[in-house]
């Protein structure tokens, strides 16, 4: 059913149609409307679920991972701190094969503290051995939860559905809402690998020494080989059923005659499809490649989506995070993709953007800047998109002037409320 | 593609305001997004929010910086630096005050903007008679698709329905209905003394 919605309440009343029999979360901006509306259909009896309002986010995980354990489906959303605060249990669900479905709304890590939008939370739990699927639209980030559990629960292994706080959660748009059998003849009824059951006594998260503990990480890292096959079946399964393509690994835009490739993750597509058309318009040949899902990082699909001629240039990775001392995490994965494997356009120039860190913009002018100046070869290898310069050296000079140059968050305010 | 931007105070229902009319668009079969200016919301502080309104789907995620309309709910933010900014030009421009153009200090602007672009309604006194409750955002939006024409008062007044309840609903309609019929006979003695 098409519905004007807030992304939180699609994505709230997606979930809900998944049939969780555990609901478990603390509030935290941006994530806190999906969770209230869920407690709000369970208070109301619409959804026979238990919510727990727990303490911590790391009593969220916990709660997530005894209710899965039990055998029973689970469900839990977080953001920035919350999801560094729960980083050990999120760790613990991938390592015990415990198939939780957690939304990632999509928020900066302080200090400087600030509660709007990039992708450093979810990136530092890349390593977690979860699944991360990022969405780009509101419809696609309810398509993806049903996606989620499905591939949860099928592989045994948790899995991340990001979407980006403010631009997507609390964003007003357009969602084709699936009906409740749809979803029922798509998502079968739990069965977990392994619960805990009094009269066939089982111990989950056994102690694993030196003689085993690879061989058990080996087969986490099997279970991700698998996903790389499973998602794409399950994206045409979805396709199948509700009658529209979404998930999967990666998607393309106008890359067919591409000489320069922007390689995007979440909500920014949107803008960077628009500015794609306008650099079109100009005769430029760009296109984007949108990865949906991260990890597993989808590195034959990447490589098979931009061949091999040597048509492709450049390719420019506009990253929501900064790895710092390092550059780039998409980055870093897609020269791998690259160095490796067979095909793929190994001669391409590969730039890294960092862009719309803690809520900035990004705007289609400064995109269209970019990637012109990208296209004629004058773009560096790294680069921040909308860098203020004159405010890093403002601090800059005061710590070369002076050793006690004082807190430089506060410093930098300052000179922004001088320069008004 | 039609963009408004919403300036009010915390509290004022700003976003509540610019879901509304994405609704509005919604069941005239367009598309719209809506959302807020992502701020740590405090009552009374300046907030923003947007809207944009298209026959195809809006794929763009950035905010609005060049408005064709701008809603503003509270006259107090009228001096503030930046308000008109990147308002295209004969951009569409209402005002919460039941004073007029010129007792609010908008003569220069009012004299280089187009005429029946720039109106005041007041949208806080409707609310109050209406709704009881001085919360303009309804009769904004009433008074923005009588000045603009983009959305109908029917589907305005349907997407009131569907969001409030009883006699909220009902003081909503109301006061938009009001506010329509305000600025539709602004707008007719402003053309007709043009």
């Amino acid at each position: 059913m098409l519905k004007q919605i807030e992304g939180s309440r699609a994505v709230a009343e997606a979930v809900a149609m998944c049939r969780p029999r555990v609901i478990c979360a603390y509030p935290i901006t941006p994530q806190t409307h999906i969770v209230e509306a869920l407690g709000a259909m369970v208070k109301k009896g619409e959804l026979n679920a238990e919510f727990l309002n727990v303490e911590s986010e790391f009593a969220a995980m916990s709660v997530a991972i005894g209710a899965e354990a039990a055998g029973a489906r689970a469900y839990t959303a977080t953001a920035s701190q919350g999801l560094l605060y729960m980083s050990e249990a999120v760790y613990n669900a991938a390592g015990l094969g415990l198939p939780v479905v957690m939304t990632v709304a999509n928020r900066a890590i302080g200090a400087p503290i600030n509660i709007w939008n990039d992708h450093s939370d979810a990136m530092s739990q890349r390593d977690a051995g979860w699944i991360q699927l990022y969405a780009e639209t509101n419809q696609e980030a309810a398509d993806l939860h049903i996606q989620a559990f499905r591939i949860a629960e099928e592989l045994s292994n948790p899995v991340m559905v990001c979407m980006d706080g403010f631009l997507l959660t609390h964003a007003s748009e357009r969602v084709d809402l699936p009906e409740q059998d749809q979803v029922d003849a798509f998502l079968p009824p739990y069965v977990p690998r392994q619960v805990l059951d009094p009269d066939d006594p089982v111990s989950i998260g056994a102690m694993v020494g030196p003689e085993a503990f690879t061989e058990v990480r080996y087969l986490g890292y099997e279970r991700m080989r698998q996903a790389l096959e499973l998602i794409p079946a399950v994206e045409a399964d979805f396709g199948a059923q509700f009658g529209r393509g979404s998930g999967g690994l990666l998607k393309l835009y106008r890359t067919d005659d591409a000489d320069l490739i922007v390689v995007a993750l979440g909500s920014v597509l949107g803008t960077v499809k628009d500015a794609i058309d306008e650099l079109r318009g100009d005769g430029m040949r760009v296109g984007a490649l949108g990865i949906t899902t991260f990890r597993p990082f989808p590195a034959q699909a990447v490589r098979d989506a931009l061949g091999d001629d040597d048509r492709l240039r450049r390719l420019v990775v506009l990253e929501r995070s900064l790895a710092p001392g390092s550059g780039g995490v998409v980055t870093a994965d897609l020269r791998a993709a690259l160095a490796t494997g067979d095909g793929g356009p190994r001669d391409a120039i590969v730039s890294t953007v960092i862009a719309g860190l803690g809520g900035r913009p990004v705007t289609r002018d400064s995109l269209r800047r970019m990637l012109t100046s990208a296209a004629r070869g004058a773009l560096p290898a790294f680069s921040f998109l909308d860098l203020d310069m004159g405010l890093v050296e403002g601090e800059l000079t005061r710590i070369r002037a002076a050793r006690r140059s004082g807190p430089t968050a506060e410093n930098i305010l300052r000179d922004l409320v001088g320069r008004a | 593609m039609f963009q408004v931007r919403f300036h009010g105070r915390g509290g004022q229902g700003v976003v509540t305001a610019a879901e509304l009319l994405a609704s509005a668009a919604f069941r005239e079969d367009r598309y719209a997004q809506a959302f807020p200016s992502f701020g740590s919301e405090r009552m009374g502080a300046p907030v923003m929010s947007f809207c944009r309104i298209d026959g195809k789907p809006i794929r763009t995620r950035e905010p609005v910086s060049e408005p064709d309309a701008l809603l503003i709910q509270d006259p107090t933010l009228l001096h503030q630096a930046g308000i008109v900014e990147g308002l295209r030009p004969d951009g569409y421009v209402l005002v919460n005050s039941a004073r007029g153009v010129k007792d609010l200090g908008l003569d220069d602007f009012a004299a280089q903007h187009r005429t029946g672009r720039l109106l005041t309604v007041p949208a806080t006194n409707l609310a109050l008679t209406h709704l009881g409750r001085p919360l303009p955002g309804a009769p904004m939006l009433g008074g923005f698709a009588a000045l603009t024409q983009t959305v109908s008062l029917d589907a305005l007044l349907a997407a009131i329905t569907e969001r409030f309840t009883g006699k909220v609903a009902a003081g909503n309609a109301a006061a938009a209905q009001a506010a329509f019929d305000f600025v539709t006979d602004e707008l007719e003695a402003v053309t007709h003394h043009a």
